[in-house]
């Protein structure tokens, strides 16, 4: 028994996280005015792309194959380690988070060497430029997870936003909110949304993700859509935990009302695109350094508590 | 022990005898790289045994030199340094065969088969010598060999300068060296290392500093590192394997037993170390993601991790300063691992930077490009040894990273500058992480992916099987030893007990078990995942045949090579926002008119430190010498006087 509901929430992660996407586009569309995609359209496209044949270059070697399974691979074992609605996750140990932040690191090590496998100017582009940003997003995240750990005395991701109580929020209001803005800003910058870069374009010379993967095609793209997804409601789903303190509530009702601040969260990314333009790159990292500020300051705040 | 001496001797023998078959190259190859060979075959098994007993062996011999004797001692520390070592030279000697048979007959391979030897030796004399006179004998013999290794190639001019330089700062470590170890046996009969009584207060902080720098000089740690960056690309490439992965360690080694005769620990000693690696890690990832040329790259890389291993060490002994022996001795845990760690994927990421100058005969990584294709069998080992550096899992990078980042966050709990230690550890190796990343990215996908950028890349071919045969050992061995887990902490508790004391160790071992068991579990199961994914996509495309064209450039049709990104594209956003530490020298292109015509571009990476520090204080020394040179004017006959008279004036000294 003890096993089986990890494993359920596992793959109740695998099979919902195509909807966040989805969640996003629609808020999209709402604020322009437009009916939108479905919100089910990335399992369309998944369960399309699935089937089609793929379409190799020439320039390329088992590297640019390689790259999406390694990615989808890398972010599969990182969820592994992801609470969900604050249960512990499949595998629980201190210093997860670390894991965690080193199979992220994984699966961009792996898209950019097969972006640049392509020999193509706009994916070497796209690839430097996701590197750049990690290199400014790393730190921050790192420094929001040792606020967290100092907070909550706890040196796992389970351990961390199992112990996170309404009382937290009482006691440390401020240095929370710091690192639920952190993460968000994070998480624009690592799912590659406004205003770090723009999912929706990738013909100008802003883009930065969706240029590395422009030569997948078929089940690699399939692969990379929902490593995406899941890249996704991973920075979702650690925000959502964050502002959701654990109580002693119902189970399923505890577990319906994460998956809603999820979409919440999601909502919010949408909201952010719709109302902000997309910044000048050069001006990223500073949004990036203003991520790492928040997580400092929380940091600062909580060790002087 | 007294294998670890047969060793010692099968490699001084075959030193001999590689320089006695000099005239026939190929049998000159057979001796010495057959006697490095056996040597570590016969070195691992004390060394193995001596970390799984945690015994230690000593072995004494008399000796003439007054102060000295032939005083062996082998224990777990030591033996944990030699695991690596006879790991990486025999391996190295291995890949040396099919690498130097280029240069047959143009090069005297005699003589670098009895210098490679001879490091060897040198490095086993220097880790398991009881006795600081035989130390610093093993100590200079190191320095010599590898300086004419460093010189293999002496027709080029940088080479030259490359060495001399080198020589520069063997010699001054040497001498700190020398200074340090007269302090630590100044009121002892002999300088036998278990001989040293505990010195007062300052002559123990000046002890620290000198075997600081001196040591220092030899880790290569910024601001003393500006050696390393010329001489390690300058040397064949399977001697750069090991003077970057165990050579450099050497420094790390002498610090730990010197940090180990002058307890107690000051509590600054701990934050110099920490601040001092901190640095290097950083400005090492960040100079290396600067540099255009591949044995640079990694030189640079292996200041970094030797910041790595630094700044651990300092953590734990800013933690054993406050009394948290968990911290501390996680940090120290995981210095010694990244040793091994760093020895492994340095000394495979060297032999396939050496593939590829043997295959395309450059490194400069705008020259290459495609390689992957035309070294099929190198490129995934490379790649594999990238992944390694940058610490990703399922490698062993990670593991070692892991240990000192679990101290790290131990730290946050525990009362005073622990924490700060903990915290400022912690977010110089996540930084440091993520700029390695992008250099080695950068390194691997620009020189083995995309296609080639010269002929001399597109007519590029495969290395030779025994070179295979060295690399993929290693490859496997970073994929072993980062799945081992739990089981890395059977050499580590008895290398840590011996190195820092028993305490350390077993806090060590009952806070990291756990840990690292999830840790190898994790690994396998991204390893089960990537399978699961990749079967997935042969599914897929099962009974489907794939179409081939050429790259999507956005609808253009006729994409180059050259309008790849190059190297120095790739890094150019990281580069200039750093521009006030890297100092890059380059030239932009202006475009003045609507229709421009040619157009040139350059970007050059600077030696900051050699240039801004060491040339000005190199010439004021010069010109301070200039003053005194009268005193050295050639005349033998007045030499021998001035050393008849600092005889006669020490004489009467001690009357």
């Amino acid at each position: 028994m003890e096993v089986i509901k990890p494993v359920s929430q596992y793959l109740a992660v695998l099979l919902l996280s195509p909807l966040l996407p989805g969640v996003i586009n629609r808020v999209k569309a709402m604020f322009a005015g437009r009916r939108g995609r479905p919100l089910a359209q990335l399992y369309f496209d998944l369960y399309r792309l699935f089937r089609k044949t793929p379409v190799y270059s020439r320039t390329t070697t088992w590297v640019f194959k390689a790259g999406p399974v390694v990615g989808l691979g890398a972010l599969l074992a990182a969820l592994a380690v992801l609470p969900f609605a604050g249960r512990p996750a499949l595998l629980a140990f201190e210093g997860d988070f670390i894991f965690l932040i080193y199979l992220l690191g994984l699966a961009r090590f792996a898209a950019v060497l097969a972006a640049l496998d392509t020999g193509s100017a706009f994916e070497g582009m796209g690839a430097s430029r996701e590197m750049q940003f990690a290199v400014f997003a790393e730190p921050a995240f790192f420094l929001g997870f040792a606020a967290l750990a100092h907070i909550t005395g706890q040196g796992s991701l389970s351990g961390m936003f199992g112990s996170l109580t309404g009382d937290l929020w009482r006691t440390a209001a401020p240095v929370l909110a710091l690192l639920t803005a952190s993460f968000f800003i994070v998480l624009l910058a690592e799912n590659s949304r406004v205003p770090a870069d723009d999912p929706d374009t990738h013909l100008e010379l802003t883009m930065i993700h969706e240029a590395m993967v422009l030569d997948h095609s078929g089940p690699e793209l399939a692969f990379i859509l929902f490593g995406a997804a899941l890249k996704l409601w991973l920075f979702g789903s650690l925000i959502a935990c964050m502002v959701l303190p654990r109580h002693g509530g119902l189970g399923a009702f505890n577990t319906a009302l994460f998956i809603l601040v999820l979409f919440g969260v999601a909502a919010a990314v949408g909201v952010t695109e719709s109302i902000t333009a997309r910044l000048r790159l050069t001006k990223v990292p500073y949004m990036l350094i203003t991520a790492f500020t928040f997580s400092a300051l929380a940091l600062i705040f909580q060790m002087g508590r | 022990m007294l294998l670890a001496l047969f060793s010692l001797l099968i490699l001084l023998f075959s030193s001999v005898l590689a320089l006695c078959l000099r005239r026939d190259p190929s049998r000159s190859q057979d001796a010495g790289a057959y006697g490095a060979a056996a040597a570590s075959a016969a070195g691992l098994i004390p060394a193995v045994r001596v970390l799984l007993t945690g015994v230690t062996e000593t072995v004494s011999f008399p000796w003439q030199v007054p102060l000295g004797s032939l005083t062996f001692t082998l224990d777990p520390l030591a033996a944990f340094f030699l695991i690596p070592l006879y790991l990486l030279t025999g391996l190295s000697a291995v890949y040396g065969v099919d690498y130097l048979k280029s240069y047959s007959g143009k090069k005297p391979l005699g003589l670098a088969w009895a210098a490679f030897n001879l490091l060897t030796a040198a490095m086993v004399l220097v880790f398991t010598a009881g006795n600081a006179v035989l130390f610093m004998v093993g100590w200079e013999l190191m320095a010599a060999a590898s300086f004419l290794l460093v010189l293999f190639e002496h027709e080029k001019q940088q080479v030259r300068r490359a060495a001399f330089i080198y020589l520069a700062a063997c010699g001054t470590g040497a001498l700190l060296l020398l200074a340090a170890f007269s302090l630590l046996g100044a009121h002892s009969a002999t300088l036998d290392f278990s001989s040293f009584p505990p010195p007062g207060r300052a002559a123990a902080t000046a002890v620290f500093l000198l075997a600081l720098c001196g040591f220092g000089l030899k880790a290569g740690f910024i601001p003393l590192h500006v050696w390393l960056p010329e001489a390690h690309p300058a040397a064949p490439s399977q001697v750069s394997a090991v003077m970057s992965g165990i050579m450099i360690k050497t420094g790390i080694y002498g610090l730990i037993r010197v940090l180990g005769f002058i307890r107690p620990w000051e509590d600054w000693w701990g934050w110099a170390l920490l601040l001092l690696g901190a640095v290097s890690c950083l400005l090492g990832a960040l100079f290396a993601l600067a540099q255009h040329e591949l044995k640079r790259v990694l030189a640079y890389s292996s200041i970094e991790n030797i910041g790595i291993i630094l700044m651990a060490l300092g953590l734990g002994m800013v933690g054993a300063a406050s009394g948290a022996y968990t911290l501390a001795g996680l940090a120290f845990a995981g210095a010694l691992l990244h040793v091994l760690n760093h020895a492994l994927f340095k000394g495979l990421l060297f032999m396939g930077a050496g593939a590829v100058l043997h295959a395309a005969g450059t490194a400069e990584l705008e020259a290459l490009g495609g390689l992957a294709k035309r070294l099929p069998r190198t490129a995934p080992l490379f790649l594999a040894g990238s992944a390694a550096a940058c610490a990703l899992p399922p490698f062993n990078g990670f593991a070692g990273e892991f240990l000192i980042y679990l101290g790290a966050f131990r730290s946050l709990n525990s009362p005073g500058s622990a924490a700060l230690a903990g915290v400022l550890s912690g977010l110089a190796l996540a930084s440091a992480g993520a700029l390695a990343a992008a250099a080695f990215a950068r390194a691997g996908g620009v020189a083995f992916l995309g296609e080639p950028r010269t002929e001399r890349a597109a007519g590029a071919h495969e290395a030779g099987g025994l070179m295979l045969f060295s690399m993929r050992a290693l490859a496997l061995l970073c994929l072993l030893a980062g799945l081992a887990g739990p089981l890395l902490l059977v050499p580590l508790a008895p290398a840590v007990a011996a190195g820092f004391g028993f305490p350390f160790a077993s806090a060590a071992a009952e806070a990291a078990a756990v840990p690292l068991l999830y840790v190898s579990i994790g690994g396998l199961l991204l390893l089960a995942l990537a399978a699961l994914a990749a079967a997935k996509r042969r599914a897929c495309l099962a009974g489907k045949v794939p179409a081939e064209g050429p790259t999507w450039d956005c609808g253009y049709a006729a994409p180059s090579p050259r309008m790849q990104y190059g190297a120095s594209s790739f890094s150019q956003p990281l580069t200039d926002f750093f521009q006030p530490v890297l100092r890059k020298l380059g030239q932009y292109p202006v475009i003045p008119e609507y229709f421009p015509g040619r157009a040139s571009f350059s970007a050059e990476a600077q030696a900051v430190f050699y240039n801004a520090v060491y040339m000005p204080a190199a010439a004021r020394l010069r010109d301070i010498a200039y003053r005194f040179s009268w005193i050295q004017h050639g005349r033998l006959q007045l030499y021998i006087m001035y050393i008849v008279v600092t005889l006669l004036g020490l004489l009467l000294w001690k009357l």
